[in-house]
This record gives structure tokens, sequence and C-alpha cells, in this order.
């Protein structure tokens, strides 16, 4: 008997918490991929307190890596924050779907130059976040002449005080912006000749980097390095002595945006994020964190002045013209892998 | 006495050799600046934010549960196999099996991550948790095997025999004298399965879902930015938990030994 009452008590108690738990209705939420350390966490909170959806937010390191999930399928993503030219590639194989910009009223909060940019034509599937110029990090107190050209990498009076950037598609754009061709050609003859520009540049330079590169320019270690804007305001930050310069052969000019990719479940969460994060009060939050370059106007208006009027943070029209966009290498992919194994196996 | 002193300066070289990565790591943990490049001022406040950084919690949390349930998982279904294997009559099938154990050891991560993530498609299953315990389960169970079956042969072959000739039935003979003599090699199973499951990221990249991710991929997603000292911070805390697991394990061994003599 008393057996009995332990069995029934047993599963009273058991019936009554999975009708409690099943009470907690589920929550509304979306799924956000992103790249590592690129939001301000805040900002996820204040979405959640406000619109009442909660966000799963889930970070990769580097395009290809976001490029093998969309392509796998398996896991579903409402919002994914990806680069220019895996954009585009992502709209030719059809893995991402169009914005529908009537639930995103903050579409007049960007910047109209970057309204309709070459890999996403009048922004259909792509509302920019980030973005930012490539230049060279140089130590003032080391480099007595200004830097004006691409050609001071190659120059041999700084031997061993070179720092490249182990990225094949910038490193090679430099060599490319150098002999005066486009960092997009698709021209093979252009891409040997300036693997062969590397390969002889290849002695002088102390090191390939990655992200240690800003730590070893920040210590001194080497003279000049490559950068992206956003790391350079940080960079200078913590070291005075160090200035960022764009060369007159022009440079590239990226942007990380917020895409919706067609595994979405929510999409009208996904757009309402998508909208919150346009507003300028929380571009600015993330500008406060992450650093880089923002597309809204009236957040760029906010900022404090010695940032707003940085030539390196928020570079004139003049220089971005001067500037490209990358564009998927596709058909050409295999050549840039093919060189870009010779470069870095090289001695 | 100079051989004494030689051997003695050279392990403590190992010694600093191994450990001053992690040694520096803890001492950047103190770091003002986020930048490794130079040790501008003492802090605590990548400890502060350590214990809001609602990210690098979930992510120490999901590390943990998947590495225990792994564990708990691949030893049981490893001891078994191991047992499974070694009592078995040689033959084909023992080779056989020992072979398809060291499928997933040989094999490097990624072809076992895309192999998965095949197989997952296949069954229609949604990735998450439950893909990410499967695959850790299935790369750790081998290790475990391997672990054990050395123990089972040192075993001496008729104690099972001679426990169920007095009289013991199959399942006590398993627990109370195979069990306890294999010990060692359960325990040395479970550890490598505990750290392999910490440790991956490659695996665990590909065959999870939304909302589910590990300290190796948080750590790996933040290769374009620069590390987080709050990584530093959280690894310094996890050194000393395994330092004091460690110590604790090794005094239980000691224990045992000391009560055998």
């Amino acid at each position: 008997m008393n057996k009995m009452k332990k069995i029934i008590s047993a599963s009273l108690i058991g019936a009554s918490l999975f009708a409690l738990s099943a009470c907690g209705e589920k929550k509304e939420t979306i799924n956000v991929y992103n790249f590592g350390d690129y939001i301000n966490f805040d900002v996820l909170e204040q979405f959640t307190e406000e619109t009442g959806i909660e966000v799963n937010y889930d970070t990769y390191a580097n395009n290809e890596d976001i490029y093998v999930k969309l392509k796998q399928g398996g896991s579903s993503y409402d919002v994914v924050f990806i680069s220019d030219y895996t954009i585009e590639r992502a709209i030719n194989e059809d893995l991402i779907v169009p914005l529908d910009w009537n639930n995103i009223p903050n579409r007049d909060k960007i910047d109209p130059s970057f309204q309709d940019l070459v890999f996403d034509p009048e922004n259909a599937y792509s509302a920019p976040y980030m973005w930012g110029t490539f230049g060279i990090l140089y130590n003032k107190t080391m480099v007595n002449e200004p830097v004006t050209s691409w050609d001071i990498l190659w120059d041999e009076k700084y031997k061993d005080e070179i720092l490249m950037l182990n990225s094949q598609r910038d490193t090679i754009g430099v060599s490319l912006l150098r002999l005066g061709y486009s960092m997009n050609t698709r021209d093979i003859g252009e891409l040997e000749e300036a693997r062969d520009e590397l390969i002889k540049q290849k002695p002088i330079v102390y090191a390939y980097l990655g992200d240690d590169i800003k730590d070893a320019l920040i210590a001194e270690e080497a003279a000049l390095g490559l950068v992206w804007s956003g790391d350079a305001m940080y960079m200078i930050d913590e070291n005075p002595n160090l200035d960022y310069a764009i060369p007159q052969e022009g440079t590239n000019i990226w942007f990380d945006s917020m895409v919706i990719p067609k595994s979405v479940s929510n999409k009208t969460g996904a757009e309402k994020f998508i909208n919150f994060m346009l507003r300028p009060d929380i571009a600015i939050q993330n500008v406060d964190y992450i650093g880089y370059s923002t597309p809204i106007t009236e957040a760029v208006e906010m900022l404090p002045e010695e940032i707003r009027n940085s030539p390196i943070a928020y570079p004139s029209d003049e220089v971005l013209e001067n500037t490209e966009i990358f564009r998927d290498p596709s058909d050409v992919l295999s050549v840039y892998d093919r060189i870009w194994t010779e470069i870095t196996s090289s001695n | 006495m100079v051989k004494k002193s030689f051997r003695n300066i050279y392990t403590v070289l190992i010694f600093l050799f191994l450990y001053a990565p992690i040694i520096i790591l803890i001492i950047y943990s103190f770091n003002e600046s986020k930048s490794r490049g130079a040790f501008t001022g003492f802090t605590l406040k990548w400890y502060q934010d350590l214990f809001s950084n609602r990210e690098v919690l979930k992510a120490l949390s999901n590390t943990m549960i998947i590495a225990v349930v792994t564990t708990i998982v691949a030893t049981t279904l490893g001891t078994l196999a191991a047992i499974g294997i070694h009592f078995s009559r040689k033959g084909p099938f023992k080779q056989m099996a020992l072979n398809l154990n060291y499928l997933p050891i040989l094999n490097p991560d990624v072809v076992i991550a895309v192999s998965l993530i095949a197989l997952y498609r296949f069954m229609g299953l949604d990735f998450g948790l439950s893909t990410v315990l499967l695959s850790h389960i299935t790369f750790c169970t081998p290790y475990v095997v391997l672990a054990v079956l050395p123990k089972l042969k040192q075993m001496n072959v008729h104690l099972a025999e001679a426990a169920m000739d007095l009289g013991a039935k199959p399942m006590y003979a398993l627990r109370k004298v195979i069990i306890p003599e294999i010990m060692p090699g359960i325990v040395t199973g479970a550890l490598l399965a505990f750290t392999l499951s910490v440790d991956d990221f490659a695996i665990s990249f590909f065959t999870t879902g939304h909302g589910v991710q590990n300290l190796s991929i948080l750590i790996f997603s933040m290769a374009r930015r620069g590390i987080n000292p709050v990584i530093n911070a959280l690894s310094t805390f996890m050194l000393i938990g395994f330092f004091i697991l460690l110590l604790v394990i090794n005094r239980i061994g000691r224990k045992e030994e000391e009560e055998i003599y």
C-alpha cells in the first residue's frame, strides 16, 4: 500500500512539473550568426527587452566557414552577418533571400553612398553593418618618409621590418594594386605577375601574420604592416607612435552586412532585428565597442569629433573613390588558391 | 653529482618549455590593455567581465555538459566493447572489430566531421545539441576501448571463470571482479574521452546547430578580431580546476595503493 502511494505521488509530481514547464510558453526566438567579438552584447539584451524576442547568438571565424554552413543546410539561422564577396556568392548560389524593406523602415538611416553597392545592387539582399578600408600601418618613429604608395613595402631599406597579412585576397590584392591592376582581375597573367612580385618581396618580409599582426605592431616589433582601418584606430589608441595611410594606388573597401539565409524560420523576427541594428542609437553602441566604421549617418554624427573627422575611420570621398570592393572570384578561385600556395611556400 | 644536477636542469628546462605559453597566458589575463603587445598595467577587469559575459559562460557550460555526458556514455560503451572484444574467440570478427575501432582514431577530424554531416542529413536530423553529443561519443569511444584493452590483457584470464565457478552470476562477476581489475584502464579512458571532447573543434563546428557552441568554436571565432582577454581569465580558472581535479585523482589512487599494502 505504501509503495503504491509513493508511485502515485511521484507520478503526480512528475505530471505537474511537466505541465508547469509546458506552461512557460515557447518564447519567440531568432538565431543570429556573426563574426567573433563583433557586437556589443548590451544591444542584444535591449532588443529582447523591447521586442520580447530571444536571441540565440553564435559566432564563427571567417567567411569560408559560414559559406560551408549555409551551403550544407542542417541548422537554421535567421540573420547572418557576412562580407561583401561572400554575399555576392550567396546571391548567385541562391543561399539567401531578399529583404522585405517595407518591414525595415530604418533603411533611410543608411548613408546614401552605401545604399547601392556593386555586390548587391540596390541592397536587395543585405543591410550594411560595418565598413572600412585596408591600408598600411606604420610606426612614425621608424619610418621617416611619407607613406604614399604600396611600393614602400618592397623597399629594401625596411628589410625585416615589414609585416604582411596572412590573408589570401588582401595580400594578393596589394600586389595587384601596386602593379596598377584591379584587385578583382580575372587575368591569369596579371595574377601571376602579382605572385612573382610577392615572392620577390619575401626576403625582406619579417613575417606573414594573422590577427597577431596588431600586437606585433603595437609592440613595435616591425615598422610597417597591413591592417584594416578599424584595427588601425584601436592600435593608434594603444600606441600613439603609429599611423595609418591609404596609398595613392587605391585600396580595398569592405563591408560586413546582415543577410537572411534561405533556411530562415522566423523572417519577421529577423527583419525586426535588422531594423533594430540600423537604428542610430544602437549602431553607436556597436561602434563604441567594436571601433570600426558605421554606415549609419546619424550614428557618425553622434561620435566624438576626433573619430568623426578621422581620415582613418571616415576618409574623404576623394579617397573612397579610389577604392574597390572585393568581388566573388568564383571561376578563378582555384588560380588564387594555387598562387597563394606558391607564395606562402616559397622562401 | 654533476650528472644529477644536469638531469635536474634538463627536467626543469623541459617543463619550462612546456609551461611557458601557459604562464604567459595567465600573466596576460591581468593585462590592462586588450592587446598582447605589451603589459601595460595590472587589472582584474577581465575576471569581472568573465562573470557577466553571457556568451563565454554559455559556451563553457555547453562544453562541460557535452564533455561529461560524452565521458559517461563513451566510457560505458567503450568498456563493454573492450570486454566483448577481449573475450571473443580469435578470428575474423575480433580482427575486424579491432580494425573498425581504429578508423575514427586514424581519420582526420575534418573527414569524420564531413561524413557525420552526410549521415545526419540522410537521417533528417536537426543539427543541435543531440548531433554534437552523438558526434563526440562516436569519436571518443574508440579511445576508451584502446585504453581498457591492455588492462584486460594483463588481467588473469581465469579470474571471471573462477568467480562464476564459486557461484557468482555473470553480472556479479562483471561488477565485482572484472571491473575493479581494469579500473585504472577505465579511468584513463574516461580522462581521455573528457579531454578529447573539451578539446575538439572541427567535428563540433560542423555538426553543431544554432545556439550550441563550445569553447573551441568560440575561441576560434575570435581569430579575426583577436582573442579577448576574458578567454585568458577563463583559461586560468580552468587550469586551476583541472589541477585540483588531478590532485584529487592522484590522492585517491595513492590511497588505494596504500590500502592494498
